[in-house]
């Protein structure tokens, strides 16, 4: 291959990387921001507009029912809403399926404190970049994003813990 | 030297892409790819058993079981 | 910058961009136990046996499995029936994998080790697997290397060995919210003894009373083969079921060319039933040195009567059902019950009945039916 060639696939490849490092920040949903606000109907019928909780550390998880990761987090996150809730602190569950059914199914089965909220045309999921099932979004108490985490592996839930603990200090 | 150095800076364009790449289907549209029955191997012990079987004999062999798929979870 | 650095640094940095591409991961082998009895009925072979498979997680990163499974035969098969007597034996196989993630690479290992008083065979398989595009790609390599040990039950002197390398290579790819195929390439080398101590193949020999008579078979010391499958599951919204289709090219230097295809189709029922059919059509062509009737002795280097390696067409219909119960009863989250039933009709074009008699060399073309049962009970836990 010609040196001109290798050369300007040497530079593609430079330009590339910053390309990808530039879209990797160039979210709307990132740390520092402030969290886009959105109102859904909850499990139990009655609206729920997230600029309401302003004032209170929110814990936002976006789950579904058939996400095995999903699963094995929802005890864990009730377990840290009761905990700290007293302290002025809620978990907010979003579920992202289409069949609200399979919501209520899963909710009849594993019950929890916290607020459950539909978000079945997916508007909001699409507003927060979903990229990952489970994500989870923790907002302080002026309503900004100070905590991203995608996915859940076993022992996730202690950096939950620690973030909660230091922003309702604030 | 230069020839592959030149298809690994293109594998790393390549790679890079995936890795920049907006799934065209978002991890909340996958419920209906994450139900057992469209998984490629859903009781692998029992179909590792029929392949066994076919395996002694056919004469061919190879290729047989697939992975992938499913719910796309963290 | 001298060129030597230069290559070794980019495969490193592309290495890392492999293993660093995004946050996140992908997810471990389900953890689970599964119970299965096996049972095969066809052409005078009967082998039945359990297989126990238990997966469990250590931490989060690191899945450990485990497999044991035993084959109780009684062969009165035609070639045994035509040239021995009625045999049975018995097949134990114990296997062990790993599988460690990270981010979104799965590193598997795996050892199994199968015992039977006449054959050994020990393998070993490395594979890496990386969720990429979205994680709606997966790339999936690996590589296994088996050592067998091949000794003859009579005589005590005879001991061969032959290795098998296997590469493959896999991609899966979702390309709707409904629908994912598969594509994967395997490569088969063999090394060393390939064939079986105890067949023979049969020649042409007027001094006989047969017309006909036996000499031991001989096969070339290496085989190459490769295979190419392509497979999808399509998932129909309305009916809430999934259909299933594959086909599988192989070739090898032996001569066979064969074709599979195959066709399933599950539907769940109610909250608990999960049914299935399947369908599977094989087409092959025989071994470049395969006959059923050889002129005479030592007609050719190497000869086989194997019917494995003939020309023939194996057809199967399969159905299976299966009830899933339990919702979290202590250390189970939910178990199923399962049935699975394939009838397999193997025709042969250039293998001969010598069993039903005839004229030498045009005896009826041998078929026989195969019935093959697994019954199993799975846990998640």
């Amino acid at each position: 291959m010609s040196s001109r060639l290798s050369r300007g696939l040497r530079i593609g490849l430079l330009a590339g990387c910053i390309a990808v490092l530039a879209s990797l920040s160039a979210s709307a949903v990132e740390q520092g921001k402030a969290a886009p606000d959105f109102t859904l109907k909850s499990l139990t019928g009655t609206n729920l507009k997230l600029s309401e909780m302003t004032g209170n550390v929110v814990l936002i998880n976006f789950w579904a029912s058939w996400c095995g990761p999903c699963r094995e987090e929802m005890p864990l996150l009730n377990a840290l809403h009761k905990k700290y809730e007293p302290l002025g602190f809620s978990v907010l569950g979003i579920n992202v399926e289409e069949n609200v059914d399979a919501a209520r199914g899963f909710m009849k089965d594993f019950p929890v404190d916290f607020p459950v909220l539909l978000d079945n045309t997916n508007q909001v999921s699409q507003r927060y970049q979903v990229i990952a099932m489970p994500t989870t979004v923790v907002v302080d108490r002026d309503g900004n994003i100070r905590y991203l985490h995608q996915g859940y592996k076993s022992g996730d839930e202690a950096k939950y813990q620690k973030m909660v603990k230091t922003l309702v200090r604030e | 030297m230069p020839a592959n150095l030149n298809l690994l800076c293109a594998c790393g364009l390549l790679l890079l892409a995936g890795c920049a790449t907006e799934p065209w289907v978002k991890p909340y549209e996958r419920a209906n790819l994450a139900n057992p029955i469209m998984s490629f191997n859903r009781n692998p012990v029992s179909a590792s058993y029929l392949h066994h079987v076919y395996d002694s004999r056919e004469g061919a062999r190879g290729a047989g079981i697939a992975t992938g798929g499913g719910c796309g979870c963290n | 910058m001298p060129p030597d650095t230069v290559s070794l640094r980019l495969p490193g940095l592309l290495l890392l961009l492999l293993v660093a591409c995004q946050a996140g991961a992908a997810v471990l082998p389900e953890e689970r136990a599964d119970l299965l009895y096996h049972r095969y009925d066809g052409g005078g072979v009967e082998v039945d046996g359990p297989s126990v498979l238990v997966r469990k997680n250590l931490g989060s990163s690191v899945s450990v499995g485990v497999n044991y499974y035993v084959d109780n035969v009684t062969s009165a098969s035609i070639d045994v029936v035509t040239t021995a007597s009625k045999y049975t034996e018995k097949r134990t196989e114990r296997s062990l994998f790993v599988d460690y993630l990270r981010e979104k690479t799965t590193m598997s290992l795996g050892y199994t080790y199968s015992d039977e008083s006449d054959f050994e065979a020990g393998t070993a398989s490395i594979g890496i697997s990386q969720d990429m595009f979205g994680d709606l790609t997966t790339v999936s390599m690996g590589f296994a290397y088996g050592d067998n040990t091949i000794e003859k039950n009579g005589d005590d002197s005879f001991k061969k060995h032959a290795d098998v390398r296997s590469y493959r290579l896999g991609v899966s790819q979702i390309l709707t919210r409904n629908l994912v195929m598969s594509a994967t390439y395997e490569s088969i080398i063999d090394d060393g003894y390939l064939n079986n101590p105890y067949r023979s193949v049969r020649y042409r020999d007027s001094d006989t009373s047969l017309g006909y008579a036996f000499q031991p078979e001989v096969y070339p010391d290496t085989r190459n083969s490769s295979a190419f499958a392509v497979r999808g599951i399509y998932y129909l919204e309305q009916l809430g079921s999934a259909v299933n289709a594959g086909v599988r090219f192989y070739e090898d230097n032996w001569g066979i060319d064969a074709t599979t295809y195959e066709l399933g189709y599950t539907f769940p029922y109610e909250e608990n039933w999960i049914f299935e059919a399947t369908l599977r059509f094989h087409q092959q062509s025989e071994a470049d040195f395969y006959s059923d009737l050889f002129p005479y002795k030592d007609a050719q280097n190497y000869l086989a009567r194997d019917k494995e390696l003939s020309d023939f067409t194996s057809t199967a219909v399969g159905v299976g059902a299966s009830y899933e119960f339990g919702r979290s009863w202590s250390l189970i989250d939910r178990g199923s019950l399962n049935i699975q039933y394939d009838w397999i009709y193997f025709d042969y074009n250039n293998f001969r009945d010598i069993e039903d008699g005839g004229a030498v060399g045009e005896e009826p073309e041998y078929s026989f039916d195969a019935y093959v049962t697994r019954i199993f009970a799975s846990f998640w836990f």
